[in-house]
């Protein structure tokens, strides 16, 4: 009990730290990092609560950088509309490798188990040379199409689409109930579920996304928050950590209030056929 | 007959999207491996001969492999302690399953900042270090290596940890109560009937903490840059990356196709084992 404790100590240390330093006000800040931010000796501190705690910095960040909505926002148009995306296209596409046996099953679902587990950087140029062809690169496109079309979701909400009791969908089929019928009003609520879990899994994959803004977008000013922040120079360091947990805020809050689904839709991926 | 219009009315815009997305501009990039750059002549497998011969990419291959040889195990390790540990709990349980889950929705760019201060030479790890007589590194030029195994374990423990949690629910709770009859003590229980219960879940933790490892690449470019002062950090992700920079297209496709090989190697391989295992057990 008391190693459990230590230890989940330990792995929420890094959040009080970055969300506690944030209300540092800048003298604060530079006094405890100057060795690091300078390249100087001495040693830094990072005190449990800080020492003179103000909101200077939230206000210089949030009133004085019009760049850091810019940026924002970037990163709201490269998430949200492929989550959408996500939703049109791989939400039927689940349904069909759930309810229906065809010829070709085994082998399609097979292929997007696959490209579901290949890290990026293999399909990496190939994504770059379809992005070229259709002149889609350096734009929030280049990072939204790949997106929708991953094969992620479709894995996770087929398992929670195959848990749906077949007594109830054919029950409704034989009260006449079409395909497109059965989908909306019994696939779709019976595997909410399912849905909200690949979402938010998603969600925390996009909007953590690094590599593919890093390849796929030359222009700056296109950069999402995963890209901009890193780069906050060191001068602005103090509202680097407000910026940081600016970012995180939403990630965490979406984590707290979906727990439970996160939770399902990492079980599920462990369950075997 | 029917059967199969109504399914692919449901699946094509998906399926259309991935042959036209994904594969294929990768048969392309397989088409690319072996050909010139200049002119598109066949040169059958010279690009492979020149990945495979290239220092840059050596060095690459054997620190991804080293990477996901070390840390890979201890993640499984450690997070099969946890799950178990919690599983234990009456009380308390979704609290700590909620605060080893938190780094999972923690975007890794919000601590950068924090892992500099952290592992800096004259950072708050050496500081600790110092209090306990310990001497320091500077951490992120000359030890990034453990700094990645502690980022990638930190981000990674809870997933695993859930994973193992439900392999440990589908372990039914009459054999450990027969046990308990046979007068078995909690090690014997954990031996003869968690461990063999948890056979089937080992496969897909294991895959899933492979191909996780590969995201480790973020961390380590975010905090040391395209060219890590500690070589030995410099992964194979370092390497698409920088070629991609070159745009040497012809390098890299026969590199993303060995690539995805050797992944779809490990994973029949790890998958043939399990089928073994399921079988042993279904005669047992």
């Amino acid at each position: 009990m008391i190693i459990l404790i230590l230890l989940s100590v330990l792995t929420v240390l890094p959040l009080w730290f970055v969300i506690t330093g944030s209300f540092m006000g800048s003298g604060e800040f530079s006094g405890n990092f100057k060795t690091v931010l300078n390249d100087t000796t001495g040693k830094v501190s990072w005190p449990f609560l800080p020492l003179y705690p103000t909101l200077r910095s939230y206000i210089e960040l949030l009133l004085d950088s019009p760049k850091f909505f810019i940026v924002f926002w970037n990163s709201c148009k490269q998430v949200f509309p492929s989550l959408l995306g996500q939703l049109l296209i791989a939400v039927p596409a689940a349904w069909s490798f759930a309810r229906f046996h065809f010829k070709g099953k085994r082998i399609i679902f097979t292929i997007y188990i696959i490209l579901m587990v290949m890290p990026f950087q293999v399909t990496m140029v190939s994504t770059y040379l379809v992005l070229d062809r259709i002149h889609l690169l350096d734009s929030h496109l280049a990072i939204i199409i790949p997106a929708i079309f991953s094969t992620f979701p479709v894995f996770i909400m087929v398992k929670f689409f195959k848990a749906i009791p077949r007594s109830l969908i054919e029950a409704a089929r034989i009260d006449g109930a079409g395909e497109w019928k059965l989908f909306i009003n019994i696939g779709i609520p019976m595997g909410a579920g399912g849905i909200i879990s690949a979402m938010i899994l998603d969600f925390l994959e996009l909007y953590n996304a690094i590599e593919q803004p890093l390849n796929f977008i030359k222009t700056t000013s296109l950069w999402p928050l995963t890209l901009y922040l890193p780069g906050i120079s060191v001068q602005k360091a103090g509202i680097s950590l407000v910026a940081s947990v600016v970012m995180l805020l939403p990630a965490l809050l979406l984590f707290l209030y979906g727990q439970k689904y996160l939770e399902q839709g990492i079980m599920v991926t462990g369950i075997k056929e | 007959m029917k059967e199969n219009r109504k399914a692919w009315a449901f699946l094509a815009p998906s399926f259309l999207g991935v042959i036209f997305f994904v594969l294929i501009p990768f048969s392309d990039a397989i088409k690319r491996s072996f050909k010139e750059a200049m002119g598109g002549k066949f040169v059958g497998m010279d690009n492979y001969m020149n990945v495979l011969h290239n220092e840059a990419f050596r060095i690459a291959a054997q620190n991804t492999s080293r990477f996901i040889i070390i840390c890979v195990p201890i993640l499984l390790l450690l997070s099969l302690v946890l799950a178990v540990m919690i599983n234990n709990l009456k009380k308390h349980r979704s609290f700590f399953k909620t605060s080893f889950l938190i780094p999972l929705a923690i975007p890794v760019s919000s601590v950068v900042f924090l892992w500099k201060v952290v592992f800096h030479q004259n950072g708050l790890l050496n500081g600790a270090l110092s209090v306990i007589g310990l001497e320091g590194y500077d951490w992120m030029s000359t030890k990034a290596f453990p700094v990645l195994v502690f980022s990638y374990i930190w981000k990674n423990i809870g997933y695993d940890m859930v994973l193992w949690l439900a392999g440990l629910d589908g372990i039914s709770q009459t054999m450990y109560e027969a046990a308990a009859v046979d007068g078995a003590n909690a090690w014997k229980k954990f031996w003869y009937i968690t461990l063999p219960g948890l056979l089937p879940t080992v496969f897909i933790v294991t895959v899933l903490s492979i191909l996780n490892s590969f995201k480790v690449f973020r961390e380590a470019y975010l905090i040391a840059g395209a060219y890590p002062r500690d070589n030995n950090i410099y992964m194979l992700q370092h390497l698409f990356n920088n070629w991609f920079t070159k745009l040497d297209i012809q390098k890299m496709s026969a590199a993303a196709v060995m690539l995805a090989l050797i992944i779809v190697a490990i994973i029949l391989i790890l998958q043939r084992i399990d089928t073994k295992v399921d079988r042993k057990l279904d005669i047992e």
